[in-house]
């Protein structure tokens, strides 16, 4: 069902991405809404569905970008891996480790698109991608990070409620 | 004869003080008088009458007020209603327009066939320039098609699915475009960047090249039709020390702004990839 339920949820976060959002730049960075839904599902506790939503997040947008689907497919697994990682060692404090999750993820994903690139004989400044687009970007998810945190979380205690001991 | 009764009397003397009064009033000689009795009458009517009206409307205001909210409320929906057609029509106009300098464009090249479609996304990586557009195999679209607008050369098809495409912009950081120059009719490389900047690159140092310049497409490589202009010379770098002139170009295309695009049908690119000498090769 949790599984399931990725298909529509990043499908339509992914429509609005490309629609709006891509069109709305903050320099030449813009957000990724499809890796901020992955991350905070990744950080809820009771969530055991975090790499089909990576690898289902970084299929459809794979689908979509002109940038080689593999990079999208490795960077969602590496973000999810690492949110994973992040719930185990600091679960006291998942805000927190929503924001480092993002920060990870967004600067992994890039560095993974510039090396695409460069592979594919595109070579990009480095410079100008990290002023221009990375750090736009990472402060674009950031600021995303704190709501996508709150509405995964209450759509995993609806999938996934709280057990009460009698 | 008998002598009038005193009763007779009393009633002749009445009628002729009602005769007098009337002809009195008539001559309007009554009138300050039936001003001071009138006035008393008026002003306590009128202080009842206000009164009375003040104690209605206090009475009746309640069921005014839920009327004029019931009222109110259906008033705003009339104009939320009537901004929104208002919107609807504006954007019908901007439409209009952009349709209207295409089929304009269209006629100026009649020997190219086109189609036309929206824009309806963009890529989700900020690194690379595409776009996305609501046709694909299915209205005859394939992959390398040119992909132009009213005002020139916006990019090519890069990938096609059933309903939709993808259209690599020449400002992408990948794209390049032969082009020549105008008046001096040189020849060069537009190239696109992480920027969405254009810039030219190996033109030949014995050209001349100003700034003002138009840049059209060459033709050659076969990856566009000639001709098509893409956009102005901004700036020119020469060195003595460089084997080629640079240039900024300013695009005749907002790219910002692309809404609806033309795509050439008739045009199929030639892959010159076998042609192309590879290293060793006999």
């Amino acid at each position: 069902m949790a599984t399931l339920l990725a298909f529509p949820i990043l499908g339509i976060l992914l429509v609005l991405q490309t629609a709006i959002l891509s069109q709305i730049p903050l320099l030449q960075g813009t957000t990724d809404l499809v890796l901020l839904a992955v991350v905070a599902w990744s950080l809820q506790r009771r969530v055991q569905t975090a790499w089909q939503w990576g690898i289902i997040g970084g299929l459809l947008v794979g689908f979509v970008s002109a940038v080689p689907f593999v990079v999208y497919v490795v960077g969602y697994l590496l973000a999810v891996g690492f949110s994973l990682l992040l719930r185990q060692r600091i679960w006291q404090v998942p805000l927190l480790a929503m924001f480092i999750a993002t920060f990870f993820g967004t600067l992994v994903i890039h560095l993974a698109t510039l090396v695409a690139l460069r592979v594919s004989g595109i070579v990009l400044p480095l410079g100008a991608s990290i002023n221009l687009i990375i750090l736009p970007s990472i402060l674009l998810n950031l600021l995303l990070a704190l709501p996508f945190f709150t509405l995964l979380s209450d759509l995993a205690n609806f999938l996934y409620p709280e057990e009460l001991e009698m | 004869m008998r002598a009038p009764s005193a009763r007779t009397w009393q009633t002749a003397v009445l009628a002729l003080i009602v005769i007098g009064l009337i002809a009195l009033a008539l001559g309007g000689y009554l009138t300050p008088l039936s001003r001071l009795v009138i006035a008393p009458f008026v002003s306590a009517q009128t202080w009842l009458s206000t009164r009375f009206l003040t104690l209605q409307n206090i009475l009746s205001s309640s069921q005014d007020l839920t009327r004029l909210r019931q009222r109110n409320l259906e008033l705003e929906a009339e104009v939320s209603k009537l901004q929104s057609e208002i919107i609807d029509l504006k954007q019908q106009i901007v439409e209009t327009r952009v349709l209207s300098a295409l089929v304009e464009f269209a006629r100026v090249h009649p020997e190219n066939r086109y189609l036309a479609a929206a824009i309806i996304g963009r890529d989700p990586s900020p690194f690379v320039k595409y776009v996305i557009i609501n046709r694909g195999s299915d209205s005859g679209l394939r992959s390398g098609m040119p992909v132009v607008t009213s005002q020139g050369l916006a990019g090519r098809i890069a990938a096609v699915t059933a309903g939709a495409a993808r259209v690599e912009l020449i400002t992408d950081p990948a794209s390049s475009v032969n082009v020549r120059l105008e008046p001096s009719g040189a020849q060069a490389v537009l190239l696109g960047s992480l920027t969405g900047e254009l810039s030219l690159d190996l033109i030949p140092q014995t050209a001349s090249v100003n700034v003002g310049d138009l840049v059209l497409t060459s033709g050659l490589g076969g990856n566009f039709p000639g001709n098509i202009l893409i956009g102005q010379i901004t700036s020119v770098y020469q060195r003595e020390t460089d084997l080629f002139q640079q240039a900024s170009v300013q695009p005749v295309v907002d790219f910002s702004k692309l809404e609806i695009v033309l795509l050439i049908t008739n045009f199929r690119p030639v892959d010159i990839e076998p042609l192309v000498p590879t290293p060793g090769a006999p």
